[in-house]
């Protein structure tokens, strides 16, 4: 008696591996963007199973703010390294030669020139016409409303008012030259379908994720994790031990910790479960302004 | 429960996507708001914003705005309206749900149409208190079109009127009306409060005469997994895996039907067959494989294959065609360019295709029919297209994959237009989509026999005999009692009739107008070609419209077409009632009858009247024949 049952999870499984098979077969350059985070760890695992046994046909690229804490740097090497990876490491070589940083520019300044910009140089360096990346619907309010296949146009700006239709699983993959399509095959997960999945599937995460005593500073109600010398030293040693783990992953100064005594992928679910804060309010960026968020994907961030 | 055992449940639950549709008056953002906080979804933060946001925007006076939630974009805040599809993710301790949000206002029908696609159920809100409006009518055809097979009607501020059965038992009869051509399977109605929370998550105290369930408990429980296709196998191949000489996997999704490993397949277009050697995926081979699956397949034998091909079983094919008709919506600003060729993308199938025909455009308000030069945004109607190369589909209804396509502008590369195949093809278009060249490759015969050769042989003037009626006038009795006279008289001749042709030859066509007229254009060329030979043809067909009349008539030519008419009172058809038709159109299960509630012309000049049940009409039509020197000659 065979059995036709399938579970939500297989179900996502299955249509972001059409969605990531669709993007190698119609576009000449893509490339998947690589944040070392929860989501993109998730999506390499579906890449990889996507093409399985054959190897992921196009390379990660990973945009290096700088900033990022160490353990991430360490952890993305050593698996590009273990898993035979085509690993791009990109950043902005202007913005860091003129030492730019949160610390010392503010974090409007520092996301705009260290990620988005380097963003932007990294994809026309090497002229990828589609990137994929991890984001999900349920993150933000204007993701809720943002295509699979996100069309950009030169200037790599976002238009949500002209957004191309898009029906069943039948994706328009067409650029002129110079534009692109930003992919997200994870845009019907949920937080926990990635905690469930990376469950299931034993994939790798960042340390970070679990909780551990770790030398922290208050900031303005965020939990600020000492992560090297260049945090202003007033700061630094004001920090004491605190047991927190990290719910996103991004440039330290700008990622707030939770306390917290999860130190296993159930435990993290438990407390997401009874959770009173949502994931983003950890990014210290989306309260520049109201709808930021919208306003930095217009521009070109992802 | 421990957190371990809640998440093996959790992983086990199935998804149900499902589309809102309705205006911000219905409640329908309160609603949704009301599900995602009743489901425990809604964090505290996301609450403290909107708390902020409504007592700076909101529309809802002093309490919650739970429309906030959902519009996302700046902008569109601003405006107090939802303009995109925004979609939301909830779940319960039996089910995941993905809730596509779509507006409701007409200028929005793509939004909704885009929602629409990908959705299982259709949630449609109605306020009890102004019941079922343009909108919903709207809503509920968008919905049919695009092959939805559930419907929750969710009539909405219960609260407003009192609770009252009777009110709500009006709004269900009067949707059930409506509703019953439109095909959809699956048909609830649920009274609720969304403001108050009757019957959105718990039963309400305020409706004890509603014995179903309440929404959320209907949506956890119903049944979805027969909506999807086993029957059909078919995989179109999106990407060829080949990590070494010996491996060669052909990757894809199982659209539909289901694959085992040791089947036989055949490759569209090339037809070549071979066996399913192995169903490969990431974590280990599998003994079958079913939708919607993505999953990689290697065959017996080495055959070419590349993407776009599609793999079926071999006794199980679609369609192979590059002409076919479709229900299409106009998606784009700019109105269509009908002299303009398309990019069409069906699956993993890319091709070229042209509009030849735009039969008709439908009032998504009214469902009328009408003429069009070419489509606006927004704009739903019938199209008969042609491609270069051939598509490999079926019916949009039975397979929503393989029946589906976008057209692309080759130009601005916008998605502008979407299509659902029909499984009718009216073939009177053939002329204008055949091209020259094709035309040319088609051999004419030479006829050896003259037409003084098949008078001689037959001793009859080739004629057709067309009798036009109401149905149960009497038509066939006549038909068949002259075919009888003038075949014992030694005549050659050939009846064709609503019965023979309909169960064969047009047996894909209903009865609408245009598929009556398609109908009679069949049976008008093979009146021809008997005719061309010598034969007599006796037709009996209601043909209720003069116009199609004629045009029967200058196919098989004027000269060799007489019309008899059946002149009879549709009182007495309708008291005779001989084949149960009129019962049935009484009962509602039956529409466009000529004479009821479709026109029936009467012959402007028939060359012959008769009234049911004359004994002499026979001997009238024999002395006719003779008369006019068709037979005997």
């Amino acid at each position: 008696m065979k059995n036709y049952n399938i579970s939500n999870l297989k179900e996502l499984e299955a249509e972001a591996i059409h969605i990531i098979r669709e993007v190698a077969a119609e576009f000449e350059n893509p490339v998947m963007l690589y944040s070392i985070g929860k989501d993109s760890s998730v999506m390499v695992r579906l890449a990889e199973k996507a093409f399985f046994p054959g190897k992921v046909p196009f390379p990660l690229m990973h945009i290096d703010s700088k900033w990022k804490f160490r353990e991430m740097i360490g952890f993305r090497d050593h698996y590009a390294s273990e898993k035979g990876w085509e690993l791009i490491v990109h950043f902005n070589k202007e913005g860091y030669e003129a030492g730019i940083g949160p610390y010392t520019h503010g974090s409007k300044v520092h996301t705009d020139i260290m990620k988005t910009q380097a963003l932007l140089q990294g994809l026309e360096k090497y002229k990828f016409d589609a990137a994929f990346g991890g984001a999900r619907r349920d993150e933000e309010k204007s993701r809720a409303k943002e295509r699979i296949f996100s069309f950009r146009d030169r200037e790599h700006q976002w238009d949500p008012k002209n957004q191309r239709p898009e029906l069943w699983d039948t994706f328009n993959a067409r650029v002129h030259k110079g534009e692109s399509i930003r992919v997200f095959p994870l845009s019907n997960w949920t937080e926990l379908d990635i905690w469930q999945y990376i469950r299931l599937e034993n994939i790798p995460i960042v340390p970070l994720y679990f909780a551990k005593e770790r030398l922290i500073f208050q900031d303005n109600g965020n939990l600020i994790l000492v992560d090297d010398e260049r945090m202003p030293k007033e700061m630094a040693e004001r920090a004491t031990m605190r047991k927190v783990r990290f719910r996103t992953l991004g440039c330290y100064p700008l990622t707030g910790a939770v306390e917290s005594d999860a130190d296993t992928i159930e435990k993290i679910v438990e407390e997401m479960m009874t959770a009173t804060k949502s994931e983003r309010t950890t990014r210290v960026i989306d309260f520049d302004q109201e709808g930021s968020m919208e306003q930095k994907k217009r521009e070109g961030y992802f | 429960m421990d957190i371990q055992s809640y998440l093996n449940q959790d992983q086990k639950k199935d998804l149900l996507r499902l589309l809102t549709a309705g205006s911000v008056d219905d409640g329908k953002s309160t609603l949704i708001g009301r599900l995602l906080f009743d489901s425990k979804k809604l964090y505290e933060d996301h609450l403290a914003a909107l708390e902020r946001d409504s007592k700076r925007i909101g529309h809802a006076g002093e309490e919650i705005d739970y429309a906030l939630l959902l519009d996302g974009l700046k902008a569109e805040r601003e405006q107090g309206i939802t303009i995109d599809v925004a979609y939301r993710y909830f779940s319960t301790s039996r089910r995941k749900f993905i809730i596509a949000d779509t507006p409701g206002h007409e200028q929005y029908t793509r939004n909704m149409v885009t929602g629409a696609s990908t959705a299982n159920l259709a949630i449609i809100l109605v306020d009890a208190r102004t019941g079922i409006i343009t909108q919903t009518k709207r809503h509920t055809y968008l919905v049919s079109l695009l092959g939805i097979k559930h419907i929750v009607l969710a009539i909405n501020k219960m609260d407003l009127v009192n609770w009252d059965k009777s009110i709500f038992e009006n709004i269900c009869s009067e949707y059930k009306s409506f509703v019953t051509p439109l095909d959809v399977p699956d048909i609830n109605f649920i009274p609720l409060s969304a403001l108050k929370g009757d019957n959105v998550v718990d039963i309400s105290a305020n409706m004890p005469w509603y014995h179903g369930k309440s929404l959320l408990e209907f949506l956890e429980t119903v049944h979805i997994q027969s909506d999807r296709n086993f029957d059909d196998f078919r995989f179109p191949v999106q990407y060829i895996i080949r990590p070494t000489l010996d491996y060669r996997g052909f990757a894809g999704k199982v659209t539909s039907g289901v694959i085992a490993r040791g089947d036989e397949i055949m490759v569209l277009p090339s037809r070549k067959t071979s066996k399913v050697k192995s169903i490969t995926t990431y974590d280990g081979d599998l003994d079958y494989a079913f939708p919607p699956l993505s999953v990689t397949l290697t065959l017996e034998d080495e055959i070419d294959i590349s993407r776009g091909d599609l793999l079926v079983h071999p006794n199980n094919l679609p369609k192979i065609e590059r002409h076919f008709e479709a229900m299409m919506v106009w998606m784009d600003e700019h109105p269509m360019d009908p002299s303009r060729h398309f990019y069409i993308k069906q699956n993993t199938h890319n091709t070229r295709v042209r509009v030849d025909k735009i039969r008709y455009k439908v009032d998504v308000n009214t469902l009328e029919e009408s003429p069009v030069e070419h489509f606006k945004l927004n704009e739903i109607g019938r199209v008969v297209l042609t491609t270069v190369k051939p598509l490999y589909f079926d019916p949009y209804k039975k397979n929503r994959s393989t029946g589906s396509f976008i057209l692309i502008d080759p130009v601005s590369h916008n998605t502008v237009a979407v299509g659902m195949i029909i499984d009718k093809m009216s073939s009177d278009d053939l002329p204008s989509v055949i091209t020259t060249r094709e035309r040319e490759q088609i051999a004419r015969g030479e006829n050896l026999i003259s037409t003084e050769d098949y008078v001689k042989q037959y001793n009859q003037k080739s004629a057709t005999l067309w009798i036009t009626g109401l149905h149960g006038s009497g038509k066939n009795l006549l038909a068949f009692t002259l075919e009888k006279r003038l075949f014992d008289m030694g005549a050659t001749v050939v009846l064709l009739d609503g019965f023979s042709v309909r169960s064969g030859l047009s047996r894909e066509l209903d009865f609408t107008p245009a598929d009556r007229a398609e109908h009679l254009r069949r049976v008008a060329y093979m009146c021809k070609i008997l005719n061309d030979q010598g034969i007599i043809t006796i037709c009996s067909f209601i043909s209720p419209d003069e116009n199609i009349r004629r045009q029967v008539a200058e196919i098989i030519g004027n000269e060799r077409f007489h019309l008899f008419y059946m002149d009879t009172e549709i009182e007495f058809c309708r008291k005779l009632d001989r084949y149960g038709l009129y019962k049935q159109v009484n009962e509602g299960r039956l529409k466009l009858m000529p004479g009821i509630d479709a026109p029936f012309n009467i012959p402007e000049k028939p060359n012959l009247s008769f009234k049911t049940d004359d004994p002499l009409n026979i001997e009238k039509a024999i002395g006719y024949i003779a008369a006019s020197g068709i037979f005997p000659v």
